[in-house]
């Protein structure tokens, strides 16, 4: 399967939109390299400010260049775009509602060997608390340049999850990107595992092998955090009668957190999280990070497998 | 307006400010007093807009960031005519666009929502940046306090200003030497304040707050300066105009009560 970074999808659109409309202006914060913003700065230089080691000032400075009617990207680190500049986040941008797009590459603990200070497993929670945020959390590089067309779009502040390493491309140029519309990426009746990010990929391999053990799993992309596709979790609730939640990230006000609000308001089943469970990253190589953290194919096998028993045991079966 | 038209604005915007925070039974009367005359000359000398035409595409922007001063704010956009002044009484009240501190939903005028102290200058830099972007003669206007200048993202946005040699950039501090818990000096010491803002590249004038001849010049020096951002520090009063509040930190956060309203608007009338 050919593999390509989210961060690029979100360059390589910018790159894109910058060529025709001057509008799109781009800042970073001494992560242009890293985040490959450079790649706007390069083409379109009196189009890009580097504000420097600074985020707090990045996220206000991209209100003001908004107020000015551009469609400014603020990209750096998610930890540093939802964290240190939250407040900036929610007092400046969301709470005038303003037109900023945020970029937050590197999220996850697939950014690797930086360690758990640089590897974001909180943006969900603290960015779907946010009224007036889009939240969209790309599954592959070519999702990523849809959301990222997608949100200059918008009229109104969007956060974009990005990762650094590599992960496999499982959309194409025609999977329809809706903001807030889930897509259904293999039917299923015996439950629905619903994931973002990275996990999508997961989830399709969970799903193969469920249905070597005779159990049909649905699988959802959810690449819109806020707002959430209540009409489509509902359904699968309803339809399938359990849930299993698979995402890069803290499960606490994450996806698992998500999904589970919006089910006890509709249609309550059982749900089985997978994701980071009350803890920080560690070092090491992506793909060993995602089996230490239990994060891979055969950990939502395994979740399928109790959320099923959970269901049975509740009908009685 | 001359500055005899000047002094009189000012007296009636003070005036309202009292009267809007007695009405709302909380408020901040002193800081916003104390830029009472600051803003006043801004508002209705030096600004470009159209109160009547408030999205006006080439007008000056006014950033209030240090927010808890909205009472001056309200009273320099009712003066103005953005809005009747018989509704500055409704301030934070439920339902009102008049919120405790200023919200740009629901009140033209108000450019962005502020209240966290430390925000405003951030958006000034990025309102500069895209004027300039753009080729156009708008000015900049930010106004902060000085207890609010020991916020770091000040200084993150003043560093920004400087590099980018931010000229249609105007920033305004309120150096009334008080913050909520005391001297600005005994509670985290800010001087050489000039020197600090020099040192990140700014064009700096200190003058007297309250002397609208200053001001005006001040403003005027400000828009001739080139390649630089300019940083006026005002010298002020902090609950300028009404005797018993003149300097007192008491009166930073605190509505006045029946009787001493009525003592303060006779002084302001
Ligand atoms: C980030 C933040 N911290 C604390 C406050 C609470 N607060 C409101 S006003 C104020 C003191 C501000 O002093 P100064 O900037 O000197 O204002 P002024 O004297 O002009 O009223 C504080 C700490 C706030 N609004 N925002
Ligand atoms: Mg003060």
């Amino acid at each position: 399967m050919e593999k390509k970074a989210t961060r690029y999808g979100y360059s390589e659109a910018l790159l894109e939109m910058g060529a025709v409309d001057q509008n799109i202006v781009v800042l970073d914060a001494d992560l242009s390299r890293s985040t490959s913003t450079e790649l706007f700065m390069k083409k379109f230089p009196e189009r890009f400010f580097n504000l420097g080691v600074a985020e707090q000032n990045l996220m206000g400075v991209a209100g003001g260049l908004s107020l000015m009617g551009k469609i400014p990207f603020a990209t750096t680190y998610s930890i540093f775009a939802s964290g240190r500049a939250w407040e900036q986040l929610r007092t400046t941008v969301c709470y005038s509602n303003l037109n900023v797009k945020i970029g937050g590459s590197h999220a996850g603990v697939m950014t690797g060997p930086d360690g758990a200070s640089h590897q974001a497993l909180e943006e969900i929670t603290l960015t779907r608390v946010l009224p007036n945020l889009t939240v969209f959390v790309p599954c592959d590089y070519i999702e990523a340049k849809k959301a990222t067309l997608a949100a200059a779009k918008i009229k109104g502040p969007v956060y974009i999850r990005l990762g650094r390493e590599a992960i496999p491309i499982i959309t194409t140029a025609d999977t329809v990107f809706e903001p807030g519309r889930g897509i259904v990426m293999r039917p299923g009746t015996d439950l629905t595992i619903i994931a973002c990010g990275v996990m999508v990929n997961e989830a399709l391999q969970a799903a193969v092998a469920l249905q070597e053990r005779g159990i049909s799993a649905r699988v959802v992309n959810l690449h819109t955090l806020k707002p959430l596709d209540e009409t489509l979790i509902e359904k699968c609730a309803r339809e399938t009668g359990a849930i299993v939640t698979a995402e890069e990230h803290e499960i606490y006000g994450g996806l698992g957190g998500a999904i589970s609000e919006a089910i006890v308001k509709s249609w309550p089943v059982p749900v089985e999280m997978v994701g980071v469970k009350d803890q920080f990253g560690e070092s090491g190589q992506p793909e060993e990070l995602l089996r230490h953290f239990n994060l891979k194919d055969t950990d939502i096998v395994a979740a399928a497998e109790k959320v099923l028993a959970r269901k049975n045991k509740k009908q009685g079966i | 307006m001359d500055i005899e038209q000047l002094k009189t604005k000012a007296r009636k915007i003070r005036y309202d400010i009292i009267k809007m925070i007695a009405a709302a039974g909380s408020g901040h009367p002193g800081g916003s007093l104390s830029s009472a005359d600051l803003l006043t000359a801004l508002y209705f000398s030096k600004l470009k807009h159209r109160p009547r035409e408030p999205f006006w595409a080439d007008r000056d922007r006014f950033v209030l960031s240090k927010g808890h001063c909205a009472p001056v704010l309200y009273a320099c956009l009712a003066e103005s005519g953005y809005f009747p002044v018989e509704k500055l009484i409704t301030l934070r009240q439920l339902g009102s666009c008049l919120q405790g501190h200023p919200s740009c939903r629901g009140l033209d005028g108000v450019e962005v929502s502020t209240g966290s102290l430390g925000m405003g200058l951030s958006v000034a830099v990025g309102m500069a940046l895209g004027a300039r972007l753009d080729n156009k003669k708008t000015r900049i206007y930010c106004l902060m306090g000085d207890g609010e200048t020991q916020e770091g993202q000040i200084w993150e946005a003043a560093m920004s200003a400087g590099h980018y040699k931010l000229d249609n950039l105007c920033g305004i501090i309120d150096s009334n030497k008080l913050q909520i818990d005391g001297r600005v000096q005994q509670i985290m010491n800010i001087a050489p304040v000039a020197d600090k803002w020099r040192a990140f590249g700014w064009n700096t004038l200190e003058i007297d707050g309250h002397d609208f001849k200053q001001i005006l010049s001040s403003y005027d020096q400000a828009e001739k300066t080139t390649g630089q951002p300019t940083m006026i520090i005002a010298n002020t009063v902090k609950g300028k105009g009404v005797s018993f509040m003149e300097d007192r930190e008491e009166w930073h956060g605190k509505a006045p009560s029946k009787d001493l309203a009525e003592k303060a608007l006779k002084e302001l009338s």
